[in-house]
């Protein structure tokens, strides 16, 4: 099991955001998450990333604990954040973060780019902030396929992308190695229909569907 | 420990490049560059035994406008990191939480203090070309006192930015912090002690426990011995604790302050929810 999500609670201003949510990933799980704004989507991510502390429950990745277990955890792991952040690193400087802090090679995150046209060695000295939207996009999904993780998270992963790039988006991701476990938020399930092999649906801070397709 | 450094360096070329950066080094290298210069020349013709109209002035910009500089600057990059993702995203890395927020605080110091080094370099090259000895010792102990509040100050930022999230409430907070502190230095204190109204031990010791007056009688002991220009609570230091002591007090009592704020900056980083 690569993710086990137990009872988890999670509340902000006295409010349960996450009201004892349960979920068990497997290996080679590609999994939608779905439901409504503010369902609580982005703040279970954010528990298994052990960005958030849980009011209760248990949360393992890979056995690990995500707080205590902080860097063993992200060393498998691959995130997308819903939004590419204004980071004012240039493209150098980033990649060189990434690749000290993960241990990857820059060569394989400029093969993954070049898969969706992306040159990044034209923009080496350019800040992240001030690439295209959909460049920064490009550049998130190149260095989360790169770290060949084990998990894979994507939180509305295509918002930015031209028809084309959504395309090879997804080419990419039929490529993944089939141990490889992948979790989408999504609001557009039509388009990721044949990349999925099951379906959760969330609201109100729990998980109310969980549909293997 | 590879990445702490790495998160230090990242952070400098960040600065380096942003506006802040530019205003910052001009306003307070300038301002240092010219003190040691002034310090030097007047050195030159008074063996610097006499506080000069120009160092004090020096002196109390640097009072007002390095606290907050560094509040303001450090807290509004850190929270402003958390509100635009950029944390999220950078900490979904497998870094550990020490070597992230270490390192910061690294990269934040010597960004802080780079302005300090160089108008320091220039008043020696001044100096020699201006011939006559340089008073090292004086220009050393200046540097380390600017060292100690620039210190201070970064740890009570990296505090007040991991407690509250908001930038603008974080902000708020650290303009409260620094009118507080400037409010009670001498000028205040000696007020209340002109009225009457409380001990010469309570005010002495609010003195000393506030860093920018700290920095204060630090600067005009080193200068001054004396200490004429700043009144009856100085005169009361001096001759309580001796003038080696208050120098080497206002060094080292900031410094222990500031690693205490970050610290428990830290400790909160660690316990709390990081975005
Ligand atoms: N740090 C926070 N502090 C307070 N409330 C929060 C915080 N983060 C999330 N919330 C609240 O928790 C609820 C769930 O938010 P979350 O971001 O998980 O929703 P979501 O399912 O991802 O929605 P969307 O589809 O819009 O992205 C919302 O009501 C939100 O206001
Ligand atoms: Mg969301």
């Amino acid at each position: 099991m690569i993710v086990k999500v137990k009872e988890v609670r999670k509340s902000f201003l006295n409010e349960y955001v996450l009201d004892g949510v349960n979920l068990e990933l497997n290996s080679g799980d590609r999994v939608a998450i779905l439901g409504p704004n503010g369902a609580g989507k982005t703040t279970l991510i954010r528990a298994i990333l052990g960005f958030y502390h849980i009011d209760s429950g248990e949360i393992l990745v890979q056995g690990f604990n995500p707080i205590k277990s902080r860097v063993e955890v992200l060393k498998s792991v691959s995130f997308i954040p819903q939004m590419p952040p204004p980071i004012k690193l240039s493209l150098d400087e980033l990649l060189n973060y990434i690749q000290k802090s993960s241990d990857i090679s820059r060569e394989q995150i400029l093969q993954e780019a070049n898969k969706m046209d992306l040159d990044i060695n034209k923009n080496l000295k350019k800040q992240f902030l001030k690439l295209s939207g959909g460049m920064k996009q490009k550049l998130l999904i190149a260095i989360a396929i790169a770290k060949k993780s084990s998990l894979l998270i994507f939180d509305e992963p295509t918002a930015n992308l031209d028809p084309k790039a959504r395309e090879s988006f997804y080419k990419l991701l039929e490529e993944l190695d089939s141990s490889c476990t992948t979790l989408f938020i999504t609001h557009r399930i039509d388009e990721i229909k044949e990349l999925i092999n099951r379906k959760i649906y969330m609201e109100l801070g729990k998980v109310v569907e969980d549909e293997i397709l | 420990m590879k990445n702490l450094f790495l998160v230090a360096y990242l952070d400098i070329k960040e600065s380096i490049r942003s506006k802040w950066f530019y205003v910052y080094t001009i306003v307070f290298g300038g301002l240092m560059a010219l003190f040691f210069i002034t310090g030097i020349s007047d050195s030159v013709v008074m063996g610097f035994s006499g506080l000069s109209r120009m160092i004090l002035i020096f002196m109390q910009v640097t009072i007002i406008i390095l606290p907050i500089f560094i509040l303001i600057t450090t807290v509004k990059s850190i929270t402003s990191d958390r509100e635009s993702n950029i944390l999220e995203y950078m900490l979904s890395f497998p870094i550990s939480l020490k070597d992230y927020y270490w390192g910061k605080m690294l990269g934040r110091f010597v960004v802080v203090f780079m302005p300090v080094i160089f108008s320091l370099l220039l008043g020696v090259i001044f100096g020699l070309f201006h011939g006559g000895g340089l008073p090292w010792s004086m220009l050393l102990l200046y540097s380390a006192l600017i060292f100690s509040i620039s210190f201070v100050f970064l740890g009570i930022s990296f505090f007040i930015s991991t407690v509250v999230k908001s930038t603008d409430i974080a902000l708020g907070i650290s303009f409260m912090v620094w009118i507080l502190l400037l409010a009670f230095i001498d000028i205040v204190l000696i007020g209340l002690m002109l009225q009457g109204q409380l001990n010469d031990s309570v005010i002495v010791t609010v003195a000393m426990l506030n860093p920018i007056e700290v920095f204060r009688i630090g600067a005009i002991t080193l200068f001054d011995p004396e200490l004429t220009v700043i009144g009856p609570v100085a005169y009361y230091l001096l001759d309580t604790l001796g003038s080696k002591f208050l120098i080497v007090y206002s060094i080292i009592y900031p410094i222990i302050l500031g690693l205490i704020f970050a610290t428990l900056g830290f400790v909160l980083f660690k316990r709390k929810d990081l975005l």
